[in-house]
């Protein structure tokens, strides 16, 4: 690992850590809240950093992710100064791919996600401001889709195609999790298309399309956030899973998890190949477990400004 | 006299109740009619149907659980409104006819700025551009009397008072320069300086823009102040309906005359009151089971067999032309019965 890499990496805590600073100075009451809760500030640096990671792959990765150093002579090395998270069976830099692996995990985490959240607001919204039959017809394919396993439904999806590229395995995650986000905004929908201001819109004339997404979906976005931090983690959760089992992010191309599943056979003898990107996904994934957490409690209309 | 430029025939809005306990018959068989640029005042107390009435006329009423009946009629500029299109009423709500809700706290978007709410109307019905749209939404404001407005048209909501945001309400209703405005207890949430200045805001614009006020509330000091004619409703009917001044000096129904005895007024000694003021005994039956004959015979204080068996019809007072004072109540038949009780 050369000195420009190190620098990089410095860079790249140095830069979480200001972000975290910054956001907190530049804090409303809102973000006042925020950062109320003892694990938030914490969280967000976490994020910032791996994010920072993702983005600066490139520069902070001191080899590229696909390159086998020396297969004869420097695989399953143990961490030093040049590897500082050891070489996989292949000779490859763990640090560099789990670098790389950051843009794949957190990458297909978040676009996933927002296909499930868009999905599941707009299914939501027309089910809980039309009510009658589209209520009943959509609500009733959510029971459907939340009693089948998720993984389930993947692993036969998969099974029937035979190769499945990474938009189509965002969209396949996206497409089958937006039944619980689905339900989140039909309940306050609900509520919303009640109050005034929605007779109010309709007595102007709006057609019911812009009642829903301009005037009642945008009400909602303080769950649809709060629930997508925390999906988002899941969805990481779900990604390493389908990745471990061969079926998500294909081999080369590094993901956290498949990462995990190439070190397994070795995991007495040279253990860090898997420990590190499965730390990587644990870090992450309370990070956003945690950030979620604050937003909620900050976004949460019933909490009045202290 | 001209053509009325809304005329309601036998308006029944009926509500089906959960747990099957019956309909609410909230609007039974009213009618009206509003002149073109004249202030019709509709009161009633709370549970009277005065709000489902004008949420009838735009057609907002939540279906299910209600509906309009068949046999209902509702006319404006030459078109029935309960037969048009979902497209043709969208071209109409907002744009020839507009409503100012009660509530100005709840009746705003808390997450847009006032100026895009206030050019909403003229973005959907004339397709302004974003430029256009913004520029209308400061003269609005301008219109409404709001200072500062090249400021506040950035303003959310929750930035304003509650007097100016019943303004930017009223901004908001009046962007296409509508034929009829219904405003239903516009000045129910205001203090009464605010109130004062809300009504006469109103009244300047009617006169500016020759537009017809159908002003809804339960308050007779602001009929009186503003109204040219008074239709009174109650437990879903309309009792009286008559000119303003006419109103006010002969009410002939004995609800009418039971809400104008309960204003309090400045002219009167303590002493004469008897140190109460007057109220009308009882409340409002439930829309689900009006009584049978006339529905206000239970806190009548004149009723009689009659009143009981049999609903009357709109009677005419026989006040100028035919039908410019009816009367719900059988007393119009039999006048010496007041006099014996009083």
């Amino acid at each position: 690992m050369t000195v420009g890499t190190w620098l990089a990496l410095a860079g790249a805590l140095v830069l979480a850590l200001v972000v975290g600073a910054e956001a907190r100075r530049a804090a409303g009451p809102v973000g006042r809240r925020f950062f109320r809760h003892p694990t938030a500030a914490p969280g967000l640096v976490v994020l910032a950093f791996f994010v920072t990671l993702a983005l600066a792959a490139p520069v902070i990765a001191p080899y590229p992710w696909y390159l086998q150093l020396d297969p004869v002579h420097l695989a399953n090395q143990p961490p030093s100064w040049r590897f500082p998270l050891g070489t996989d069976p292949l000779s490859r830099d763990v640090w560099s791919r789990l670098v790389f692996g950051a843009r794949f995990s957190l990458g297909i985490g978040s676009l996933a996600m927002l296909v499930a959240v868009s999905v599941g607001a707009a299914v939501g919204a027309v089910a809980g401001y039309f009510r009658r039959w589209p209520d009943a017809v959509l609500m009733r394919l959510v029971d459907v889709g939340l009693a089948i396993p998720r993984i389930f439904v993947l692993l036969v999806i998969v099974a029937l195609w035979d190769r499945v590229s990474l938009p189509v395995l965002v969209l396949l995650i996206g497409l089958t999790g937006w039944f619980g986000t689905s339900r989140l905004v039909r309940a306050e929908v609900l509520s919303l298309r009640e109050r005034e201001f929605v007779a109010a819109a309709r007595a102007l004339g709006a057609r019911p399309g812009r009642v829903i997404f301009r005037h009642v979906l945008p009400n909602t976005t303080a769950p649809i956030i709060v629930s997508a931090a925390l999906g988002i983690g899941s969805v990481m959760l779900l990604e390493a899973g389908l990745s471990y089992l061969g079926i998500g992010v294909p081999s080369p191309k590094p993901s956290w998890g498949n990462m995990i599943a190439e070190g397994q056979d070795r995991l007495a003898s040279a253990p860090w190949t898997s420990l590190f990107p499965g730390l990587a996904i644990s870090l992450v994934v309370m990070a956003l477990n945690a950030v979620g957490d604050a937003l909620r409690d900050a976004l949460d209309p019933h909490k009045e400004v202290a | 006299m001209t053509e009325p430029l809304l005329r309601v025939r036998d308006l029944k809005t009926y509500f089906v109740t959960e747990h099957g306990s019956g309909t609410a018959r909230a609007v039974d068989g009213v009618s009206f009619e509003v002149y073109p640029g004249e202030t019709l005042g509709l009161v009633g107390e709370s549970g009277c149907g005065k709000t489902v009435t004008s949420l009838s006329i735009l057609r907002l009423i939540p279906e299910p659980p209600g509906h309009i009946r068949p046999g209902s009629f509702i006319e404006f500029e030459g078109r029935n409104l309960l037969t048009l299109a979902p497209r043709e009423l969208r071209a109409i709500r907002g744009n020839r006819i507009a409503m100012i809700f009660q509530e100005p706290m709840t009746s705003l978007n808390p997450v847009f700025t006032v100026g895009d709410q206030i050019a909403e109307a003229a973005v959907v019905h004339q397709r302004l551009s974003r430029r256009a749209a913004r520029a209308r939404a400061i003269e609005m404001l301008k219109l409404v009397g709001i200072p500062d407005p090249d400021d506040r048209v950035d303003h959310y909501p929750h930035q304003m008072s509650g007097g100016m945001r019943q303004r930017v309400m009223i901004a908001m209703a009046l962007v296409c320069h509508p034929k009829l405005l219904i405003a239903d207890e516009p000045t129910t949430a205001l203090d009464v300086t605010i109130q004062a200045q809300i009504l006469e805001l109103l009244d300047r614009l009617q006169r500016d823009l020759g537009m017809a006020v159908m002003l809804i509330t339960h308050d007779l000091g602001v009929v009186a102040g503003t109204a040219d004619r008074v239709v009174v409703m109650y437990a879903g009917e309309v009792v009286e309906q008559a000119a303003t001044a006419e109103l006010f000096a002969r009410p002939l129904h004995p609800y009418t005359e039971g809400l104008l005895a309960s204003v309090p007024r400045i002219d009167t000694r303590v002493s004469q009151v008897r140190g109460r003021l007057h109220s009308i005994p009882g409340q409002v039956p439930a829309a689900t089971a009006w009584p049978a004959g006339c529905r206000f015979h239970p806190r009548c204080p004149y009723a009689w067999d009659r009143c009981r068996q049999e609903a009357p019809p709109p009677l005419d007072a026989g006040a100028g032309e035919p039908g410019a004072h009816t009367v719900r109540c059988w007393l119009l038949t039999e006048p010496q019965r007041r006099s014996a009780r009083a």
